[in-house]
């Protein structure tokens, strides 16, 4: 990371609590490239999250003011925060298990509200913190701890649905797409309501190693293989697109 | 001429560095260390193109690359 980065992080809370080679840290790096390249005021961000391993990213690492409120709840948290201080910019850093399972309702809700919030959520696609199970992301046939012969069940696509529930910017990324990655976070801290963006990042701890991607190279190529555009997904049916990961803006 | 930072005190050898380098810079010690793993050393530092893309994607911020000012004017 950039030495001119080092003043937005608090350098006693690292090395991160992360395995070796989560993507979390990627979407870390990311996220703090975003705010330099934005100019933005670092005391004037409120970042929120839940539990999981998504909500360590900001939590004890970044020098801003950081929640880590209860599973599920950052959201309902951030809505606070951005009712009490309205010139704050509010942040809601948090994993797929806190907001699309326990915490559905609320980014639904948030979205529909059209909220002035920035929800980044890191989509492992997997429970990683306890062990493994599986989540409402985990993608078709995928083996996890609790899904030993493959999931069955279709996963949620989380852009579409926060599109259908009215937020005002949605996109997916991959933290191997990295540019776009940067280019997506700015627009979301800069849009005037609900921004959503839904970055898939590797797991090669408890995904990869269940589905013969032990290392983050490996998960990185099959992210690659997967990801596809949104402009070429329109023209696919449905069957085409099992296992794929759609990236892009999704409203444009 | 040393512009290539290893944070080797943030650094959990996941191994990325090696493999997506497209200048073969890094490299793994042979001994595994008392943190449990073969570290990662800049082994061939003078290769190094700047491409920056190990320190845009290590996932421990461990490294930096420092952009020289001969660089800078072939990037114009």
């Amino acid at each position: 990371m950039s030495e001119h980065l080092y003043k937005y992080l608090r350098p006693e809370a690292f090395p991160t609590p992360f395995c070796a080679g989560c993507g979390h840290g990627i979407l870390m790096n990311a996220i703090l490239r975003a705010v330099d390249e934005l100019q933005l005021d670092f005391n004037k961000i409120v970042f929120v999250s839940g539990i999981g391993c998504g909500a360590w990213i900001p939590s004890p690492h970044f020098a801003a003011d950081t929640l880590h409120t209860l599973h599920g709840r950052p959201i309902a948290y951030a809505t606070g925060v951005k009712l009490f201080n309205p010139d704050l910019k509010v942040i809601v850093i948090s994993g797929d298990g806190d907001l699309a399972a326990i915490g559905g309702n609320h980014l639904i809700h948030a979205a529909r509200r059209n909220i002035e919030l920035t929800v980044i959520c890191a989509n492992n696609s997997i429970y990683g913190m306890t062990g493994g199970q599986v989540s409402p992301t985990t993608p078709k046939y995928a083996k996890t701890m609790t899904t030993a012969k493959g999931n069955p069940e279709e996963p949620f696509d989380l852009c579409k649905l926060t599109v259908a529930c009215g937020a005002r910017y949605v996109s997916r990324y991959t933290v191997y797409h990295i540019k776009p990655l940067i280019n997506s976070i700015k627009k979301a801290m800069t849009t005037k309501g609900f921004a959503f963006v839904d970055v898939v990042s590797p797991c090669p701890t408890q995904f990869g190693r269940r589905n013969k991607q032990p290392t983050l190279y490996e998960m990185f190529n099959d992210l690659k293989a997967r990801a596809i555009r949104y402009e070429t997904a329109k023209g696919l049916k449905k069957d085409e697109l099992t296992g794929k990961i759609i990236i892009g803006e999704f409203n444009e | 001429m040393e512009k290539i930072k290893l944070n080797r005190k943030w650094c959990k050898g996941c191994g990325l560095c090696i493999e997506i380098c497209p200048k073969n810079v890094y490299d793994r010690e042979a001994k595994v260390s008392t943190k449990g793993f073969k570290e990662i050393i800049v082994k061939n530092p003078d290769l190094c193109n700047q491409c920056q893309l190990c320190e845009l994607l290590c996932p421990d911020l461990a490294i930096t690359i420092e952009k020289t000012k001969k660089d800078a004017k072939v990037n114009k």
